[in-house]
């Protein structure tokens, strides 16, 4: 005790975005962003998906060679590096890591071919559901049941370990490889993978794309907005404090999308997604699963790496691997297609369902073998 | 006073940990929790606090010190 009557005490300042009315200033702020990058450009109920602009940095990067979906997406680093001066200016970017590093690297992989199974992650996965793309359902009930087995989990002992304290440069590695990431992406050298067709061709302009990421990524770092501890958090101690940003989130791209008339309401063709319902549930189960077990959905993951914590992204890092993995062996699944009124239904290839059995016995196994009780 | 060291640990792991032990209080009693994010500090307190517990934070050790109370 002697040590803490030493320390200096000082009381922490009055925090916006950690109260009620500033997490659903944060969750309508990224949703209306979120409409305004459609609009500018990126695909339909895309504005902004995670998982998505990572596969498709994972193509540009030439780590797979799906050509519609491969463009070095700005919005990735620049969510980094966001959150990275937003943890500069207030003080919490803290070196860290070394919390079973492995084992979120494997999580990170199977969360992405969970969420490609889908054709989103959770933020895609509300946008979809919020401009009329029913099947988003079938991916929000999957996600809930894959984060409540996670809870089930946590309430069991389930952990990860503690991290521990790092030098500045294990904090750095993210932002400045996200800078490195965000000069190739206004550079555009020729090594780099384009799309010219397909979702990886759709994209709003550079700069554009580069503000709404600094503005997204400073805000979720101060705001702490995530989609996966909405659920979990809502499961585990009945607070609806994160919850009530993602309804904000929802309800501001809701009401855009009905304003402009570009709510569909309907589960076959819509933009980038399967009307297969088995399949969109059990994606997002693997992918809300692993996002439980891993301690954050993308986005949080993403927004963490920027504020100096390793592990995150090394969760990131498998994310990238897992989308490149995915299109190599063929797990993702393609859209429904209508073309001269006949509908061609999309969903997983054999292999994108084998993977998903393969993933949900892999993220039961870390479930059950992590808990504390078994050290 | 109880103690619990949360430092290291991923969310939701510290408000777990914090609404656990703070269930276990009787009247007057105070439990420190010791934290290293801000985001740990945000959801302890937001945990504790909707348990109807008092709770105040200070910076601790390049982390924080919270001490919850049960009026």
């Amino acid at each position: 005790m002697d040590t803490k009557q030493q320390q200096p005490s000082k009381q922490t300042p009055f925090r916006f975005f950690a109260t009620r009315t500033g997490i659903i200033t944060a969750g309508a702020l990224i949703g209306l962003i979120a409409c305004f990058l459609a609009l500018a450009g990126n695909p339909v109920n895309m504005g902004i998906c995670v998982a998505c602009f990572i596969r498709d940095i994972a193509g540009s990067l030439g780590l797979h060679r799906a050509a519609p979906v491969q463009y070095l997406r700005p919005e990735i680093p620049a969510f980094v590096l966001g959150s990275f001066l937003a943890a500069l200016t207030f003080g919490e970017f803290k070196a860290r890591g070394g919390s079973s590093p492995v084992i979120r690297f494997v999580l990170g992989a199977f969360a992405m071919i969970g969420a490609l199974v889908f054709l989103g992650c959770p933020w895609r996965a509300i946008l979809r559901l919020a401009g009329g793309d029913l099947n988003a359902i079938a991916g929000i009930a999957g996600l809930a049941a894959g984060i409540g087995i996670g809870v089930l989990f946590l309430k069991n002992g389930y952990s990860l370990g503690r991290s521990h304290a790092f030098k500045k440069p294990v904090g750095l590695a993210a932002p400045v490889i996200m800078a490195g990431l965000l000069v190739a992406a206004i550079a555009k050298p020729a090594f780099l993978f384009t799309s010219t067709q397909g979702p990886g061709s759709m994209r709003a302009a550079l700069l554009i794309s580069i503000g709404a990421g600094l503005v997204i990524g400073w805000v979720a770092q101060r705001s702490r907005y995530c989609t996966m501890g909405a659920f979990r958090d809502l499961f585990l101690m009945r607070d609806w404090h994160l919850m009530s940003g993602v309804m904000a989130f929802f309800a501001v791209v809701l009401v855009f999308n009905i304003f402009r008339g570009a709510f569909t309401g309907a589960f076959a063709a819509q933009s980038i997604a399967h009307s297969q319902h088995l399949w969109n549930v059990l994606g997002m189960v693997l992918a809300g699963l692993a996002f439980a077990l891993g301690g954050g959905c993308p986005g949080r993951q993403v927004f963490l790496s920027g504020e100096g914590d390793s592990d995150a992204f090394i969760f990131f890092a498998g994310m990238l691997t897992g989308a490149a993995l995915a299109h190599n062996f063929g797990l993702t699944s393609t859209s429904d297609a209508l073309k001269e009124g006949i509908l061609t239904v999309g969903g997983p290839a054999t292999n994108g369902m084998i993977a998903v059995g393969i993933g949900l016995v892999i993220c039961l196994i870390i479930g059950f073998s992590m808990r504390e009780r078994w050290k | 006073m109880k103690h619990i060291d949360t430092r290291g640990l991923s969310c939701p792991e510290p408000a777990v940990k914090a609404r656990r032990a703070a269930s276990e209080l009787s009247t007057g009693d105070h439990l420190e929790i010791l934290v290293d994010t801000g985001a740990a500090r945000d959801n302890v307190l937001r945990t504790v606090n909707s348990l109807g517990f008092e709770a105040e934070a200070t910076e601790y050790e390049g982390g924080f010190r919270l001490i919850v109370t049960k009026k």
